[in-house]
């Protein structure tokens, strides 16, 4: 085949692909709509207030509940000593002890 | 007359220190089907004067007609349609451009016409047989001789049919054998009623009995014309 | 014009014979640009639909959480405060939450013990997530040892297990009931871990926290909007790592651009002088030389984006997950949603595809519009 048909094939499938991708990923957002459910009724049931991204520390497995200080308990000079810390960051300075007044978060469509 | 100029006169490198002229009060005219030679040493603006007829750049006074229109002061895109259509160039160095097969270079110089690609390989294979290296239309040009190379410049010049073949110095790298050919095929093409235009100081070519006319030129002035 | 196409594909056909003329080095080029693209477009899926299902789940958080903070550190509550929340204008529930950290030297794993409002497990069973069940290689009926606060060893059932569906939420929980939660940490029976408080009108809930704040000055309220600012600034693009990560990815962009930026070599110009003096205009040589760009970015790009489209959401992510890991033993399976943000996804293309493609015409621009008559010396 000539080259630039071939070429213009593979694009065109690779770009069939993406397009497929999207239509999985909508099918596959309706398909785990009871999971999201079932995950939903679980986090209403035992009040949970974090998801778990990571059983390092208890300031990346609840970063919500975590403060600044937190990282610092065990010490107070102790540096980050969790790898998952660097990716993981407690929660921008909050709680009413500080007055702060409350922004409200970006609402997802 | 197929082509005409008319007081012709080509500076480079204008208003620069390196300004230089290389061609001057160049009034010269081509007859159709005919072969006309420009004899002359090197550095004597031959180059140049096939470059203006060639439409490959323009004066920088004078006209140059072809078939009786004006094509200096054209711009670029009909330039360089009249120049597709009407000319065919075979070159010194062959420049045939290397890494793709002999047959893919004989159909550039149609590949921005937009030409359908089925015909374009068809007319390319046939040219390439009429030489008789039709048999290397699949391998890379670094393979080929010096002989099959000067034949697949000639073929890739009339992919386009044009009507004036052009060739600067295309003996320069030829033995004599190769060089009576080359102007054998002259030969021919001029019985198919194409005009030939040749830029030599070889004598095989100067004296061959295919030339109609020589026309002599010195340090870019046009001196009259060989008995 | 059906002239039109044919050109397009014509000059497509030298073009690709072009490339194909250092066979070697382009496909290494298309290998680095798709893994850089893999790389991208992977933290951005990632990252985006973490965020986006945490925003989800999470909306069902309590509304405020209590927390007793001394000398900087989180202590339990007593549960006494309980009745100094509850009488509060707008305040409709109340209650003290059972929750905490186990480390099982077994496995070296953490566990979050939850004791649930209702529903708990009988005394001496216990609820476990999949991780957990992982962890330890569960099946139903197994035991587990705890070791209590005490020095003793509790031995709990696991009797039920959460679904693997659901580990995003439950991966590394242990729910258990309060009798043994409170063996295992020690506590006593009038402290509780915090206080979660229900509050209906949310535009009542500024003032509800602050009155809290007055009456309980050793607390701290979180309430459920901070929660969804937590989750959506985690992985932010503007902080930690993933800054390097992106100026690494640019630099590479760069660098692979660079070859072709910093000018055509006199072989090229030659070569485009050929064209030239063969009977191709400018705009032939240009269209060449978008072709030239299009044909490694466009397939990088495309065949990245699906790379990192399986990578994320039909493998459960396996190479971001270890950094996320760090030295911890438990880690969930992200069987994540496929939420997709189309515009992030147009912004790496444009991002990918535009630079290069620009870096490989405008060099050319020069050599190209020079008179084919410099190719006859």
């Amino acid at each position: 085949m000539r080259r630039s048909h071939s070429f213009l094939l593979c694009l065109g499938v690779l770009a069939g692909l993406c397009g497929l991708m999207f239509v999985h990923a909508s099918l596959r957002q309706r398909a785990m709509k009871p999971t999201l459910l079932e995950q939903e009724r679980l986090v209403r049931e035992l009040g949970l207030t974090d998801i778990c991204l990571s059983t390092e520390a208890n300031y990346t497995r609840h970063l919500s509940q975590a403060d600044f200080t937190t990282a610092f308990q065990d010490h107070p000079l102790s540096l980050e000593h969790f790898p998952s810390g660097t990716w993981i960051r407690p929660g921008p300075r909050s709680g009413y002890g500080n007055g702060q007044r409350i922004r409200p978060a970006k609402k997802h469509p | 007359m197929l082509i005409e100029l008319r007081d012709v006169r080509k500076v480079f490198h204008q208003g620069k220190p390196n300004e230089f002229t290389a061609v001057q009060g160049v009034n010269l005219w081509i007859e159709a089907c005919r072969a006309t030679v420009i004899q002359g040493p090197s550095g004597s603006g031959k180059t140049t004067l096939l470059s203006l007829v060639g439409c490959m750049t323009r004066p920088t006074s004078g006209r140059i007609e072809i078939l009786g229109r004006e094509v200096s002061s054209l711009p670029e895109r009909f330039l360089t349609g009249v120049r597709r259509e009407t000319f065919g160039f075979i070159f010194q160095h062959f420049n045939l451009v290397k890494g793709i097969t002999a047959l893919e270079n004989v159909m550039l110089p149609a590949y921005p016409s937009g030409e359908r690609q089925a015909a374009l390989k068809k007319r390319a294979l046939d040219l390439l047989d009429h030489f008789g290296v039709a048999a290397k239309a699949q391998s890379k040009v670094e393979m080929l001789s010096g002989g099959e190379a000067q034949r697949v410049t000639i073929a890739r010049a009339l992919i386009n049919d044009p009507f004036v073949i052009v060739a600067d110095e295309p003996t320069a790298h030829l033995d004599t054998r190769l060089a009576q050919e080359f102007m054998e095929t002259m030969a021919r093409l001029k019985e198919q009623r194409k005009t030939i235009l040749i830029a030599s100081h070889d004598p095989i070519v100067c004296d061959s009995p295919v030339v109609d006319r020589v026309v002599l030129i010195r340090d870019g002035r046009l001196e009259g014309e060989a008995g | 014009m059906a002239n039109g196409f044919d050109r397009q594909k014509n000059i497509l056909d030298f073009t690709l014979s072009s490339l194909l003329r250092r066979k070697w080095k382009n496909l290494a080029l298309v290998f680095v640009y798709t893994l850089v693209v893999f790389l991208l477009a992977s933290v951005m899926f990632f990252s985006y639909a973490i965020r986006r299902e945490a925003s989800l789940l999470l909306d069902n958080a309590p509304e405020a959480t209590v927390q007793r903070i001394l000398a900087g550190r989180h202590s339990p509550i007593p549960l006494a405060y309980v009745d100094r929340i509850k009488d509060i204008a707008g305040v409709h529930a109340v209650r003290g939450r059972l929750w905490g950290y186990y480390f099982d030297p077994v496995v070296g794993a953490n566990y979050t013990l939850v004791v649930p409002e209702s529903g708990a497990p009988e005394k001496g069973t216990i609820r476990v997530g999949a991780g957990v069940a992982r962890a330890r290689s569960l099946l139903a009926g197994d035991m587990i040892e705890f070791k209590t606060a005490a020095g003793d060893i509790l031995e709990l059932e696991a009797r039920a297990f959460f679904s693997a569906d659901s580990e995003l939420v439950s991966s590394d929980l242990v729910l258990l009931s309060a009798d043994d939660f409170l063996a295992i940490s020690g506590g006593t029976a009038d402290l509780v871990t915090d206080i979660a408080v229900g509050v209906r009108n949310p535009r009542e809930l500024a003032t509800v926290a602050e009155k809290i704040a007055a009456r309980l000055p050793d607390t701290r309220v979180i309430l459920r909007e901070e929660i969804l600012r937590t989750y959506d600034a985690v992985f932010n693009w503007r902080g930690g790592l993933l800054v390097i990560i992106l100026a690494g990815a640019m630099l590479a962009f760069i660098i692979l651009a660079w070859d072709k930026a910093s000018g055509l070599g006199p072989e090229e110009r030659r070569e485009i002088g050929i064209l030239k003096a063969i009977g191709w205009e400018t705009s032939d040589v240009l269209l060449m030389k978008f072709w030239e760009g299009m044909t490694v970015s466009l397939s990088s790009f495309l065949l990245g984006l699906l790379l990192a489209y399986f990578h994320v959401f039909t493998a459960g992510s396996g190479l971001l997950a270890p950094v996320l890991k760090g030295w911890s033993v438990l880690l969930p399976e992200f069987r994540l949603v496929p939420y997709i943000d189309a515009a992030q996804v147009a912004a790496l293309f444009f991002l990918t595809v535009v630079p290069y493609s620009v870096a490989t015409i405008i060099p050319a621009w020069r050599a190209s519009i020079v008179d084919p008559d410099s190719v006859m010396r």
